[in-house]
C-alpha cells in the first residue's frame, strides 16, 4: 500500500514549563489521504490542538517534538529546516483557527492581509494582487468584495472573518487544511455554511482536512475518519462511522452519551442515570409566574458622522410577549444579535425596557428603574446565571465569598452564625465539594465554576432563574452534568427557568416550551416537542436543519 | 475644546499657589539694605498691596491681551523671555525623546522577540539602570567622563560655544537654523553642545519606553493573529514589523505621551546642570526669587504643552487604530 498523504507516527510532544516537562501528547498515530476529512475529537486539554500545531511546527519556544515522525507527501516535518517551513506553511498546509475575529490582524485591512499572503508565496505581484484578492473572495462566496477588501476585521461578522481566513488558506492552493475548531462561537447557520464551503473544497480540489472539534455531531456529519483523544492520548481511532454505533472505549461512550442529540434526554447524558432524576417529572400546574407584554428595547445608533442628532434607532427587542408558569423551563433560542440576551437582561432588570410590561406574579416590575431594583423585594426572586463562568466570578473572591455575597447583600434576616452553614448547604446542593470552597475561581475547573455560579444564583431561593447560555463555555461531559444539576434543582424546588441558548439540542432537553427569536421578535413558540418535530416558521426550520446531528 | 476648562483651572491654581509660596518678592528686590519704607514702596509698585482677588483680576485682564507680565528677575516681559527660551527647551526635549525612541524601541523589540536570552537580560539591565539613576547624577557623570576625562564633548555651558554666533532665528532650533543658513560649522557646534544633555534625558526616558515596547511586543507576538500569520507562512520580518509592531504601537503611544511630559519636568534639572538657557532653568531662578509673573507664565506654557501633546497623541491614536473613532 502506498504511503498515506500525511502520516503521523508515534508522535510525542513535550513542553518545558517552570514546573518541569509536561508530556502534552504521547504516541499519536494518524494517517490521512487526499480528499479525506479526519476528525480529531476531544475535550479541552486532550492535546488535539497540540497534535495539529506540531504538524506546522507551531509549538512555540518551549514545545518540542520528543519522539515520532510526521511525513507529509514524502517530506519529514518533525524537525524541519527554516527553508522547508517557509515552503510548507501557508503554501502546502494551511490552517484556520477558532475565533476568526482575533486571528486576523485587527488593524490591517482584510484586502491587505490577503495580498500579504499572495505576495509572500509569489502568487501575485503588486499589480495583480488586487484582482487576485477579489478572485479569492469570490471563491469563498463573498459577493460584496469591494466592502470586504477595504474593511477591518472588526467591521465584519464572525462568519465573514472565517471566510476570509479560509480565503487566506486557499491563496496558494494548499493541499492540507487544518481546521482548529473553525466554527466554535459561530451561529449554527453560519457554522453550516462554513462547513459546506470547506466540504465543497474537499470535493472539488481533493483537499485533505484535519477537523479539530469537541462536537461529535460535527464530526459525524462531515468526517470520514475519526480519532478520539483524551489526556494526550488517542483512546480510539476509527476509519468509518462505526465509531458512533459501536464505540469501543469507555471515554468515547461517555462523550457520545453526553452529546445532546435529537432524541436524547437529560437523564441519559451520563452513563448512569442520576438518582435525583430517576423519578419521572411532575406535571406543571399552569400558575402564571412571569408575564411579558409588548416588551421593547430601543437603542440609539450613532450615525457614520459620529453625531447622534439623526436619531437612528434600533429595536433590539421589538414587541415580545410570553408567559412563564411556576416550575416551568422556557427555552429562548435564536442566533447572535437576535435580542435574546437583551430580553433576558430586561427581565433580570439589569436594563430598562423602553416599552411594555414585565408582570411578575401580577406586579409590574418594569415600573421600578433598573438602578432601584436592587432594593425591590423582588430582586431576590429573579436571579441570573451568566454565560462565562470565569468572567462572571470576581477572580479575587473565594468560592465561599462568591456564594455568600447575595446572602450578605439581599437577605434581610441573615444571621452571621448561620452563614457558614447556609453556604455549605448551597455548595452541597450544587455538588461543589466542600474542600474546594475556599479556592479562588482560577483554581477551579470550568464545571466547578459553573456550580459556583448556580449556587450563588439559588442562594436566596429565587422563583425565577435566568440562564444565559450557562453551558456554552463547557466541555460536553461537564455540560451534561451541569444540565442534570439544573434539571434536578428545578424539579426539587419548583424553580422556573428562562433558558437562553443558541443550541436547540440543549434547550430542547430542559424546556417544556420553546420561544424562537429572530431580529427582536418571537417568530415561533409552543410546546418543545411540537416545535422541534413540526416547525412552522421558516427560520425555525433553517435553525433545526443547520444543527449537526448524530445518527439516532 | 475640553482643554479650555482645564486651562482656566491651571491659571487659577498657578496663581493661588505662587501667592501662597513663602517669600516676599518686595523684600527680595528691595535688597538687604532696604528699610521698611522702600519695601512698602516696591510693594505698591508691584501691586502687591491690593487684595489677592484684585491682583487676580488684573492678571486675567492682562492675560487676555497676551500680556504675561514682567519678570522681576530680568526686567524683560515674561512673554518674550519664554518665547526666546522655549525653543531651546523644546529642541533639547525632542532630541532626547528621539534618541530614547531610537534606542528603546529596537531594544524592546529584540528583547520581546528573543525572550529570556542574553539580549533580554541586557535590556532588563539597561532599563533598571536607567530607571534608578537620578537625572542630575547621570548628567554630571556624562560631563565628568566625556568632557573632563576624555575631552570629547565641549564644555557644558549652554547652547553654543562663545566662538560662534547664534544663527538667525527661523525655528529657534540652533542646529536646524544654522543648517538653513548654510552654516554647517555652527550647526555641528550646536549639535555637539546638544548631545550630552540630550543623552542625559534619553537615559531617563529609555527605561519606560523599552519596558513598554517589550511587553506590548510580547503580547502582540503571543496573539492569535501572529500565530495565524506564522501558520500561513508570512515572513518573520513582516510579522514582527507589520503585524506585531503596529499593534504594539497603541500602548506605546500612550506611554510616549507620558514620557514626554516626564521629560518636560526632568528638563528643569538637566538645564541647570548644563547651563542650558531653556524655560526650565528660567523657572527655577524665578521660583527662588518669588518672581510670580515668570512662574505663572512657565506653568501656563507647560499646561498648553500638555494639552497640545494630548491632542497629538489622540490624533496619532486614531491614525494607527481604525477601531478608535474621533468621537471615541
Amino acid at each position: 500500500m502506498a504511503k498515506p498523504f500525511l502520516q503521523i507516527k508515534n508522535l510525542a510532544v513535550d513542553f518545558a514549563t517552570r514546573r518541569g516537562v509536561v508530556h502534552a501528547v504521547d504516541d499519536i498515530n494518524i494517517n490521512l489521504n487526499k480528499g479525506e476529512v479526519i476528525a480529531i475529537v476531544g475535550e479541552s486539554g486532550s492535546g488535539k490542538s497540540v497534535t495539529a500545531y506540531s504538524i506546522l511546527n507551531l509549538l512555540g519556544n518551549n514545545g518540542k517534538i520528543a519522539k515520532g515522525s510526521i511525513t507529509f507527501d514524502g517530506m519529514n516535518l518533525e524537525n524541519p529546516s527554516a527553508s522547508l517551513l517557509k515552503d510548507i506553511r501557508g503554501r502546502e498546509i494551511a490552517m484556520i483557527f477558532q475565533n476568526p475575529m482575533s486571528t486576523l490582524n485587527p488593524i490591517r485591512k482584510v484586502g491587505d492581509q490577503l495580498s500579504d499572503m499572495l505576495r509572500q508565496h509569489a502568487q501575485a505581484t503588486n499589480q495583480t494582487a488586487p484582482r487576485k484578492v477579489i478572485e479569492l473572495l469570490h471563491k469563498v462566496e463573498i459577493q460584496d468584495t469591494r466592502r470586504v477588501t477595504n474593511a477591518y476585521p472588526f467591521e465584519l461578522s464572525g462568519g465573514m472573518c472565517q471566510r476570509v481566513m479560509i480565503a487566506l488558506a486557499l491563496a496558494c492552493n494548499s493541499r492540507l487544511l487544518i481546521a482548529d475548531e473553525p466554527t466554535t462561537g459561530l451561529d449554527v447557520t453560519t457554522q453550516k455554511s462554513i462547513m459546506d464551503l470547506i466540504m465543497g473544497l474537499v470535493k472539488h480540489r481533493n483537499l485533505a482536512v484535519i477537523l479539530i472539534t469537541h462536537d461529535l455531531g460535527m464530526a459525524y456529519q462531515y468526517c470520514d475518519k475519526f480519532v478520539v483523544m483524551e489526556k494526550g492520548q488517542v483512546v480510539e481511532a476509527c476509519d468509518d462511522h462505526s465509531l458512533f454505533t459501536s464505540p469501543q472505549h469507555s471515554y468515547t461512550k461517555k462523550l457520545l452519551a453526553a452529546t445532546p442529540g435529537i432524541s436524547s434526554k437529560v437523564e441519559h447524558l451520563t452513563p448512569t442515570v442520576p438518582v435525583e432524576l430517576s423519578k419521572p417529572a411532575v406535571e406543571i400546574e399552569k400558575k402564571e409566574l412571569l408575564k411579558v407584554e409588548g416588551l421593547v428595547k430601543t437603542y440609539i445608533l450613532k450615525s457614520q458622522g459620529g453625531f447622534k442628532s439623526q436619531g437612528n434607532t434600533f429595536n433590539a427587542v421589538d414587541g415580545v410577549n410570553f408567559t412563564i408558569y411556576q416550575g416551568e423551563c422556557v427555552g429562548l433560542v435564536g442566533e447572535s444579535g437576535c435580542g435574546k440576551s437583551t430580553t433576558s437582561r430586561l427581565i433580570a432588570r439589569l436594563e430598562q425596557p423602553s416599552e411594555g410590561r414585565i408582570l411578575f406574579l401580577g406586579e409590574d416590575i418594569g415600573q421600578v428603574s433598573d438602578r432601584d431594583f436592587i432594593r425591590s423585594p423582588r430582586r431576590k426572586d429573579i436571579q441570573m446565571v451568566f454565560q462565562d463562568p470565569t468572567g462572571s466570578l470576581n477572580p479575587r473572591h473565594s468560592a465561599f465569598q462568591l456564594i455568600s455575597e447575595p446572602i450578605l447583600r439581599l437577605q434581610k434576616d441573615f444571621n452571621k452564625a448561620n452563614l457558614k452553614d447556609q453556604v455549605y448547604q448551597l455548595a452541597e446542593k450544587v455538588g461543589l465539594p466542600l474542600e474546594l470552597i475556599y479556592r479562588l475561581p482560577h483554581q477551579l475547573s470550568g464545571g466547578q465554576k459553573a456550580r459556583v455560579g448556580i449556587a450563588r444564583a439559588i442562594a436566596l431561593n429565587p422563583k425565577l432563574l435566568i440562564l444565559d447560555e450557562p453551558t456554552s463555555a463547557l466541555d460536553v461531559s461537564v455540560q451534561a452534568i451541569v444540565l442534570q444539576l439544573l434539571e434536578h434543582l428545578r424539579r426539587e424546588h419548583n424553580l422556573s427557568y428562562l433558558f437562553v441558548s443558541h443550541d436547540l439540542n440543549v434547550v430542547r432537553m430542559l424546556s417544556q416550551r420553546i420561544l424562537v427569536m429572530q431580529s427582536g421578535k418571537i417568530v415561533e413558540s409552543g410546546e418543545t416537542a411540537e416545535v422541534m418535530s413540526k416547525p412552522k416558521h421558516l427560520f425555525t426550520k433553517t435553525l433545526l436543519a443547520a444543527i449537526p446531528q448524530l445518527a439516532s | 475644546m475640553l482643554a479650555v476648562p482645564s486651562l482656566i483651572g491651571v491659571i487659577v491654581v498657578a496663581f493661588v499657589l505662587t501667592r501662597s509660596l513663602p517669600g516676599d518678592p518686595a523684600v527680595y528686590f528691595a535688597g538687604i539694605t532696604a528699610d521698611e519704607e522702600s519695601i512698602a514702596q516696591i510693594r505698591e509698585q508691584l501691586g502687591l498691596d491690593k487684595s489677592i482677588f484684585h491682583q487676580f483680576i488684573v492678571y486675567c485682564k492682562n492675560l487676555t491681551q497676551g500680556n504675561l507680565g514682567v519678570s522681576l528677575n530680568t526686567g524683560q516681559s515674561v512673554a518674550s523671555e519664554l518665547s526666546a527660551r522655549f525653543p531651546a527647551s523644546l529642541e533639547l526635549t525632542l532630541t532626547g525623546l528621539a534618541l530614547a525612541l531610537m534606542a528603546a524601541i529596537p531594544l524592546g523589540i529584540l528583547a520581546a522577540v528573543n525572550p529570556n536570552t542574553w539580549i533580554d537580560h541586557l535590556c532588563r539591565i539597561f532599563v533598571t539602570a536607567g530607571a534608578s539613576t537620578p537625572i542630575f547624577f547621570s548628567g554630571l557623570l556624562l560631563v565628568f567622563v566625556f568632557y573632563y576625562l576624555l575631552g570629547w564633548a565641549p564644555s557644558p555651558i549652554g547652547r553654543l560655544d562663545f566662538f560662534y554666533l547664534s544663527p538667525p532665528k527661523v525655528t529657534g532650533f540652533y542646529t536646524i537654523d544654522a543648517m538653513i543658513n548654510g552654516d554647517f560649522e555652527t550647526a555641528a557646534a550646536a549639535a555637539k553642545q546638544l548631545i550630552l544633555p540630550a543623552i542625559t534625558l534619553a537615559i531617563f526616558a529609555l527605561a519606560p519606553i523599552a519596558r513598554m515596547t517589550r511587553s506590548a511586543m510580547l503580547t502582540a507576538m503571543g496573539s492569535e493573529y501572529v500565530k495565524a500569520a506564522t501558520a500561513n507562512g508570512i515572513d518573520r520580518r513582516k510579522i514582527i514589523f507589520v503585524y506585531a509592531l503596529r499593534n504594539a504601537m497603541l500602548p506605546l503611544l500612550t506611554i510616549m505621551g507620558l514620557v514626554f511630559s516626564y521629560l518636560l519636568g526632568a528638563n528643569v534639572l538637566v538645564e541647570k546642570v548644563f547651563s542650558w538657557p531653556g524655560i526650565g532653568s528660567f523657572a527655577v531662578d524665578a521660583l527662588v526669587a518669588s518672581d510670580f509673573a515668570a512662574v505663572q507664565g512657565f506653568i501656563l506654557v507647560m499646561a498648553v504643552m500638555f494639552v497640545v501633546l494630548n491632542l497629538v497623541i489622540d490624533i496619532l491614536y486614531t491614525l494607527v487604530d481604525p477601531r478608535v473613532s474621533i468621537d471615541g
